[in-house]
């Protein structure tokens, strides 16, 4: 009985002694210049964590990264407020970062760092701006659907002849920005019914853009609404190029609402605005070495240092993207209720 | 609609649960099963298969899987240990001196079972079903993959639409009360019989199961199929298929040992909690233990997301030392996971009888003493199966451990999520392997050691 005693009595000892030692890391904000980063990673980190070892590299500074799903690193800044100990913030979207901004957590950035991305692609009082963008497209089978039948417009898809077919991710945060264009550029009224539409089409819904292209490759769904590269991801996941699989794209032309091009960008929390480290940091992602990364790794448009997309892609200046101000996207909530109500979600 | 929706859920769940988990405890404690003590073992690790692995592997080997009936399937092969670890414990301490007198008194092996053995293990049995109940509640990645529309599917999607920590609230408030709802349910089954727990080191006669080996055996090896071979066949296909490889050994040892230091940390916090509690609600049941004991049940049916960010929010503002340091995520661990292990304390300390302690009190022994070579050893089983079912449950937990570990620490559980996340399979696959396999060894150590899975004599 003495035995079996010690033994729990060893476990929990060893389970308390080992805690310690991996209590190391604890949330001591830093000071500015200490050369050391904590940032929050709404991106994932098999996708983040290349760029930030070279930068760790390049500079000296070492990064401590939390990773998470974009909006609950956002509703953990929110609920931390101003005691937060993360430098910056990595988001994947810019309504995450919108949101953050607006309550007022994130410091001005530099007009020269601004400056290096087109207009349309960081927030217009500043507060953060895009690293790389992503286009909403609509990716098809080609087995199903022949290049003549795509639509023009994403409007096309209330078309009866797509019943049951369209593949939606409702709960993504990408598809949402995209409602929230919609709303934007089209006003409410035409947005409610454009989902009440495709609400009676029957659409298949899917937790996410890699099901839906994965459905697409295997021909169970023929059409999808999701970001360009997630195509490309389950190529690379497969070994091969994209030109083998099944899943193509096919880019709204026209300034229409579904080829909305929104940012993953970078904002720096209030105390971290003057920090020479923060900044380093974001000089880093706008640079040349972390810009090619993103082109050619995630396959993602690269927004500053004239960087060019991966192959096989239409260039971002030739995209006939929608004009819309990317900072008008912080309306989610509104965008969130409509999708409800539209039985979506 | 979405609350019918749950509780059906739950209902269907929890009744196949206790079935299967009842079934699977008898056949390994009760009978000459070849290979019991390999099966005892095989049929706690379901739980720390994370239910949205389970789900990824089943939709990927059944076309058009999806629904609640799959919904059902996949969540109840995934949590019937929450009733096969209490019951084991629980059959392994009852007296096999009552079914002897049962069985000398004329009544077959069939109304022995029914009439005693099961009587006994009813208390154990209860507050596992109630487990299963409030984790179906709270799951997240099973009904979101297979498409079943719940209420924390609903709390997910606030949460994810727009950032709406409000909306999330409300819906959580609701699934509070439905949890009230199921905790009443449960004290109504609850019956003051008396219940007698095996004192004499003596083990309990084992049923030939003659000719009911074979199809007992299939069931056995269906069960253990459905719940961790189609999970398995799924990772293999994964790494088959996928050119994505994990990072380096030192990564996934340091992955492996975050998710162990934490995991027992979590687990030890959580039975230092529990075995007072549980002890109270046994020896001194009365409204208050009882309202003690079902405030832990509540944030049990909570998704680990709402915990966490209340955690988020009491720390930054109360405890801000502790803030994402690895203490808080064993507190959040605890928080979360307290039900498991006060049950099972409770439980166990319910059918020791009183007596004996109260003899040992008129012997001359002091309450420390009594305690330490009365009540402790005759938990013990009890104990031991609280900490199988914490563990294991702390090693597969995410949305908590994203919010609150350190930054910069990996475990197992994010590191799967990660890989999943980003489509790269393969080099998740690992990741769920050695997550399973970690979770196996403490479970066959606390099983050995505490008497889960005893070898017996047949007679």
């Amino acid at each position: 009985m003495r035995k079996r005693l010690s033994l729990v009595l060893a476990g929990t000892l060893a389970g308390l002694v080992s805690l310690t030692a991996c209590g190391g890391s604890d949330s001591d904000p830093g000071k500015p210049g200490d050369k050391r980063l904590t940032v929050y990673s709404g991106r994932s980190e098999a996708l983040v964590k290349p760029v930030l070892e070279k930068f760790e590299k390049a500079t000296g500074i070492t990064v401590d990264v939390r990773y998470g799903t974009t909006s609950q690193m956002a509703a953990q800044l929110l609920e931390e407020g101003k005691r937060s100990p993360a430098d910056a913030f990595f988001a994947q979207d810019a309504g995450a970062l919108g949101a953050v901004s607006k309550a007022g957590l994130f410091a001005v950035l530099p007009a020269e760092q601004l400056d290096r991305v087109p207009a349309t692609y960081r927030d217009a009082n500043g507060r953060w701006v895009g690293v790389s963008g992503r286009s909403r497209v609509l990716a098809y089978n080609a087995d199903q659907v022949r290049a003549a039948e795509l639509p023009k417009s994403v409007f096309e898809l209330t078309d009866p002849k797509w019943q049951g077919k369209i593949g939606l991710a409702p709960t993504n945060g990408s598809f949402q920005a995209f409602v929230t264009a919609l709303r934007v550029q089209h006003g409410d009224a035409k947005a409610r019914e454009f989902l009440t539409g495709l609400k009676a089409n029957q659409p298949q819904v899917r937790e996410g853009n890699v099901q839906i292209v994965a459905d697409i490759d295997a021909g169970t769904l023929a059409v999808g609404l999701v970001n360009h590269y997630y195509v490309y991801e389950l190529a690379k996941e497969r070994g091969g190029s994209p030109d083998v699989l099944k899943a193509k794209l096919h880019f709204f032309p026209d300034g229409d609402t579904g080829g909305l091009v929104n940012a993953a960008g970078v904002g720096l929390l209030e105390r971290a605005g003057t920090d020479p480290d923060a900044r380093a940091l974001v000089d880093y992602l706008l640079g040349t070495e972390a810009q090619t990364y993103f082109a050619t790794q995630t396959f993602e448009y690269p927004l500053a240092a004239g960087v060019p997309a991966a192959p096989g892609l239409p260039q971002l200046a030739a995209l006939e993207a929608p004009k819309i101000d990317l900072n008008d996207l912080d309306t989610l909530d509104a965008t969130v209720t409509m999708i409800k109500e539209a039985g979506l979600a | 609609m979405l609350a019918g929706r749950s509780l059906a859920l739950a209902a269907v769940v929890t009744a196949a649960c206790a079935v299967l988990g009842v079934g699977t405890a008898l056949l390994v404690t009760r009978t000459d099963l070849p290979g019991r003590r390999v099966f005892g073992v095989l049929a706690a690790l379901p739980l720390a298969v994370p239910t949205y692995v389970a789900g990824f592997a089943w939709t990927a080997t059944v076309t058009g899987f999806e629904g609640f009936w799959a919904a059902a399937l996949l969540l109840t092969v995934c949590s019937y240990p929450y009733v096969f670890l209490p019951a084991v414990a629980a059959l392994n301490r009852t007296d096999p001196g009552q079914e002897e007198v049962s069985r000398s008194l004329g009544k077959g092996p069939w109304a022995t079972l029914f009439g005693v053995t099961l009587r006994q293990i009813r208390p154990a049995v209860a507050a596992g079903s109630l487990l299963v109940a409030l984790y179906v509640l709270s799951d997240f990645g099973a009904v979101s993959i297979v498409r079943v529309d719940t209420f924390t599917r609903a709390i997910f999607t606030a949460f994810n639409l727009g950032f709406d920590r409000t909306g999330a609230l409300v819906l959580s408030t609701v699934l509070v009360l439905l949890t009230v709802l199921l905790i009443g349910a449960e004290l109504t089954t609850r019956t003051r019989d008396a219940r007698y727990a095996s004192t004499a080191v003596r083990l309990p006669v084992r049923l030939r199961l003659a000719r009911w080996r074979g199809p007992a055996l299939a069931g056995l090896l269906a069960v253990n199929g459905l719940a961790l071979g189609v999970p398995a066949a799924g990772l293999a296909r994964w790494l088959a298929a996928g050119v994505s490889r994990p990072g380096s050994l030192a990564e996934i040892a340091a992955a492996a040992g975050a998710s162990l230091s934490v995991s027992l940390a979590g687990t030890a916090l959580t039975m230092l909690l529990a075995l007072p509690l549980g002890l109270l609600t046994a020896r001194a049941p009365g409204p208050v233990a009882t309202a003690l004991d079902r405030l832990t049940y509540l944030a049990h049916a909570l998704p680990g997301v709402v915990i966490g960010l209340s955690l988020v929010f009491f720390a930054v503002n109360v405890a801000y030392p502790l803030y994402q340091s690895a203490w808080l995520l064993a507190l959040a661990y605890a928080t979360l996971f307290l039900p498991l292990a006060v049950g099972a304390v409770a439980s166990a300390a319910a059918q020791s009888p009183p007596a004996v302690e109260e003899a040992a009190r008129s012997l001359g022994r002091g309450p420390f003493t009594v305690f330490r070579t009365v009540t402790l050893p005759l938990t013990l089983p009890g104990i031991g199966a609280g900490a199988a079912l914490t563990f294991l449950t702390c090693m597969k937990e995410l949305p908590a451990t994203l919010l609150l570990r350190p930054t910069g620490m990996d475990t197992l559980a994010t590191e799967l999520w990660t890989h999943t996340s980003t489509a790269a399979y393969a080099a998740a696959a690992p990741y769920a392997a050695i997550l399973v396999a970690l979770a196996a060894v403490p479970t066959w150590l606390l099983a050995a050691r505490t008497g889960l899975t005893q070898t017996g004599a047949t007679r």
